[in-house]
């Protein structure tokens, strides 16, 4: 663990993994998104469910979703907020089969209708991991700069990903690649040490096979 | 590469301060500059001071378990503790207050126990002047152990009880007041070991589950046992059990510990009849 997992986050309390993960998970399902969301379905499981509204955590992860940081002072004003910019909030409690007792899954529609359902976990000290994004697996922080790439699982995708990172001079930390059958769609994460740049991703998402590229540049607070 | 032990961290800071060895193994693996990471601390330093400023003696929590204690600690005439351990007790229920308020403060090593450093911190800064500098030091040499705890043993109630969160606040409290006094390194591991030995087998035991009742008292105890034992390893005391293997005793009780006492709001306090009664409402 990095020294500033230890000592900070700067965060609006009561709890690193119940208010400032989840405020992080909000935040990382509008980045995916790319926009704000008009509207956002979101299931609390186990703890998240059980002492959730003690611990703010349905405001936690509005606020994430408005675009604030765990430290921002409104995170409590949040719910009000969410209804001053037009985002239809609902909340539920669900059970969810073997996820971790911090798990949240969020359904966001943006106003062009584009929808997005994103599975996280916060796992403590305000640190959390996506699960899923559109129900297929993928395992990620938002740490560091990342690329969820959705490619056809055929032979040669992921070298022609690889090879073009490689050529830009990133570097690469992590991969992972997952796939719902053989020769159906995959899904491509890959964590980089330094951010990327749009000309890259551009040149990504029109590589042949890729179906869509998502980029999550670097979490700084 | 984090320090895997306080003996590996004694080793690199032989040859430098312990705090500065802390911050080139962060640099090193972070890509930043000592510059870069000296001025992150600063920013967290400095939030931690303004955790304790933005106290608001009237704000309550949403359960209405917390809030005004600390305002009542520091008003309190003749303490038995004297009154620099009141502004001691009184800066550690207002950041645990602020934290249960929903207000800012800073997670060190997390948010339950985010009043313990700023507790030992700010009113021995207050009456000896000490710098800023040196504080930031102090937070670095408190990382530098907090992060061999979290790799040995854990900084999460729910993985290892009170002991994992007040515990290590107390423990890398314990190693910064070292610094702040000039001590060495080995009586910052020393101040370290005994700050754990004490708070052994402390259980999580959250009322309703909430960060409040006991946690925030227990910031209170973790910042008092900090100081306690940042002054025995100043005095020369040692601890005969090193602090590698205090930490890795802290590790096996946590295994040990019944899920009930483990952050879930059903043993200890939390099952009391009151206990029960208060998350009934």
């Amino acid at each position: 663990m990095n020294i500033f997992d230890i000592m900070g986050p700067v965060m609006v309390g009561p709890s690193s993994s119940h208010t400032a993960g989840a405020v992080r998970i909000g935040r990382i399902a509008r980045r995916l998104l790319g926009s704000q969301p008009a509207r956002a379905d979101i299931l609390l499981h186990g703890s998240f469910a059980a002492t959730g509204p003690g611990h703010g955590t349905d405001r936690a992860i509005v606020a994430g979703l408005l675009g604030m940081a765990p430290d921002d002072p409104d995170i409590p004003n949040s719910l009000w907020l969410a209804e001053g910019v037009g985002m239809a909030v609902s909340i539920r409690t669900g059970e969810i089969r073997n996820a971790h007792p911090n798990t949240a899954v969020l359904t966001v529609t943006n106003t062009e209708d584009r929808t997005l359902t994103v599975s996280a976990s916060s796992l403590g000290g305000g640190r959390v991991r996506v699960n899923a994004i559109d129900g297929m697996e993928a395992a990620f922080s938002g740490e560091y700069p990342t690329l969820i790439i959705r490619n056809e699982d055929r032979p040669g995708i992921l070298s022609e990903v690889t090879r073009a990172l490689g050529a830009s001079g990133a570097n690469i930390a992590t991969v992972q690649l997952y796939r719902d059958r053989r020769g159906g769609l995959a899904v491509t994460v890959i964590e980089c040490d330094e951010p990327l740049d749009q000309r890259l991703l551009g040149e990504l998402s029109r590589l042949d096979g890729v179906v869509r590229c998502t980029y999550l540049d670097r979490e700084e607070d | 590469m984090a320090f895997a032990s306080v003996r590996a961290l004694l080793a690199a800071a032989e040859e430098k301060p312990l705090w500065r060895a802390v911050l080139e193994d962060d640099c090193r693996d972070c890509g930043r500059t000592p510059e870069e990471s000296f001025e992150k601390m600063r920013v967290l330093w400095r939030a931690m001071e303004r955790s304790a400023a933005e106290y608001e003696p009237a704000r309550r929590s949403p359960s209405g378990l917390s809030g005004g204690q600390g305002a009542k600690m520091a008003a309190a005439e003749n303490t038995l503790c004297g009154g620099f351990m009141r502004q001691v007790m009184a800066t550690a229920l207002m950041v645990g207050e602020q934290n249960a308020c929903m207000g800012r403060i800073v997670a060190a090593p997390t948010a339950g126990a985010s009043g313990v450093m700023p507790a030992c911190l700010l009113p021995l800064r207050d009456r000896e002047g000490l710098g800023e500098d040196l504080m930031i030091q102090c937070l670095y040499t408190a990382a530098g152990f907090g992060q061999v705890i979290a790799e040995r043993a854990s900084i999460s109630g729910a993985e290892g009880g009170c002991q994992a969160e007040i515990g290590s606040a107390s423990a890398m409290a314990a190693a910064a007041l070292v610094h702040a006094r000039g001590g060495t390194a080995p009586q910052m591991a020393a101040a370290c070991a005994m700050a754990l030995q004490n708070v052994m087998g402390l259980v999580c035991d959250p009322v309703a589950g909430l960060v409040e009742e006991p946690c925030v008292k227990r910031n209170v105890m973790g910042a008092v046992n900090a100081l306690a034992c940042a002054d025995m390893a100043l005095a020369g005391i040692a601890s005969p059990i090193p602090c590698d293997q205090v930490i890795d005793a802290v590790a096996a009780v946590g295994w040990t510990m019944p899920a009930a006492l483990r952050e879930t709001g059903e043993g200890g306090l939390a099952g009391t009849p009151a206990g029960r009664d208060i998350a009934g409402r």
